[in-house]
């Protein structure tokens, strides 16, 4: 780990992978919707409408993973503070509340039709509305300060504190009777979904992972950047003010 | 004299192998530390409220809670289970259904006049939002649709029941 927390490492490493991630993305994405969308069969109970949930679970999964990346980032920078740890968990930030939107969308839109209803206060979706509301909170609160280390180090906090809610959002199933039906996938028993199902879910998920590492790529690279160009700015004016100083006073 | 001179020279030599041994990794290990005893002590004050609440985060109650409850009339809440098999009676007139929910012990009639969603069953999950009036028959206001984590194609269904594996809950929809 500690190697790859040199900045100047990581923009060598993420040249190479980044065009291969990309590449990967687009693949699996295309192999992905093409057998959810037009080769996997309609569900006995729900019909055609179960193709969403090739879009709305992978997406909650992805809210899950990437909070956890975000809060694990947070823990290495409040201990050890690494400088790429800071800058990955505000990377990271924004991924995760896109696909935690689109879990909470997608289920919406499938809820009306089969549930009836767009949206009940039952435990799983409660907590993944607050598990939203975490990811805005980190994304305020870094920016919340003129001093972007203090923000950083409050939002770290609070990215730990917003884990406590993960095992939730994962467990709330289980622990509660809840009008959102238990995991099919992740279960003692082996799935309770049909392998002509099961393959497009997972191809999707991956396909997601690879946009998050895609991103994340990117979005870091910027961040390394930015800052760069804030440090070079900085010594640009100390160099300015040192040759205006003596000229000033000789006028 | 001689004890404090004993000391003076015991002091000095003493205390520095200890400092520069540990100094460097105090600060890390003091955060490594304070952040895991932080998460330990939030999970557990979480784990505390959620136990605690309980009663309160469930989103429904079975037939047998609100039958061993005796819950007065006209107390707004949730039942679920499923949809007793040829229980349901649809009123031409008024547009009303009459069925029973049960949870396999115990069961409770339900009215309801409205739109039913699409996975409205017999034999299939559903929670019913209202109160229970004096003769013990649920008022629906609305009636949600609950359906399990089985997802399979109809054929495959179909072919689990031929051979008598089948372990969902329903009949195979249209």
């Amino acid at each position: 780990m500690h190697r790859f927390a040199n900045p100047n490492r990581f923009l060598r490493i993420a040249a190479v992978v980044l065009p291969w991630s990309a590449a990967l993305t687009v693949a699996l994405l295309g192999l992905g919707l093409y057998l959810a969308l037009l080769v996997s069969p309609a569900d006995y109970q729900q019909g055609e409408s179960v193709r969403i949930m090739y879009i709305h679970v992978p997406a909650a999964w992805m809210a899950l993973f990437i909070y956890s990346c975000l809060a694990a980032a947070s823990a290495v920078a409040l201990i050890w503070k690494h400088p790429l740890a800071d800058l990955a968990a505000k990377a990271s930030a924004p991924i995760g509340a896109c696909f935690t939107f689109i879990a909470l969308a997608t289920g919406s839109i499938w809820g009306k039709p089969m549930w009836g209803d767009w949206w009940v206060w039952d435990a799983r979706l409660t907590s993944v509305l607050i598990l939203f509301f975490f990811y805005m909170g980190h994304m305020a609160l870094t920016s919340a300060f003129e001093d972007a280390s203090r923000g950083e180090r409050a939002a770290s906090i609070l990215a730990l504190v917003g884990m406590v809610n993960i095992p939730v959002v994962k467990w709330s199933v289980d622990w509660w009777n809840t009008l959102h039906q238990p995991a099919s996938i992740v279960r003692m028993d082996g799935p309770a979904i049909h392998a002509s199902m099961l393959a497009p879910l997972l191809v999707m998920a991956a396909a997601f992972t690879a946009y998050y590492v895609t991103v994340l790529i990117l979005r870091l690279r910027g961040e390394i950047l930015a800052r760069k160009i804030g440090s070079l700015r900085l010594t640009r004016i100390q160099d300015r003010q040192e040759e205006s100083g003596p000229h000033m006073r000789e006028v | 004299m001689s004890t404090p001179a004993q000391e003076d020279a015991a002091g000095p030599e003493a205390p520095p192998p200890k400092p520069p041994l540990k100094r460097p990794m105090t600060r890390k290990r003091r955060r490594l530390y304070l952040v895991l005893a932080g998460m330990v002590l939030l999970g557990g004050s979480a784990a505390l409220v959620l136990s605690a609440l309980r009663d309160n985060l469930v989103f429904f109650y079975s037939p047998s809670e609100i039958l061993d409850r005796e819950i007065e009339p006209g107390r707004r809440l949730r039942l679920g289970g499923l949809v007793v098999e040829e229980s349901v009676e649809r009123n031409a007139g008024n547009g009303s259904v009459v069925f029973r929910i049960t949870d396999l012990s115990n069961e409770v009639p339900v009215t309801f006049s409205g739109l039913l969603p699409d996975l409205f069953r017999e034999g299939q999950g559903v929670v019913a939002e209202g109160e229970l009036d004096r003769n013990g028959v649920f008022q629906a206001s609305n009636v949600l649709a609950k359906h399990d984590e089985n997802y399979m194609p109809p054929e495959v269904a179909d072919a689990l029941k031929k051979s008598g594996q089948w372990q969902g809950q329903g009949e195979a929809g249209p």
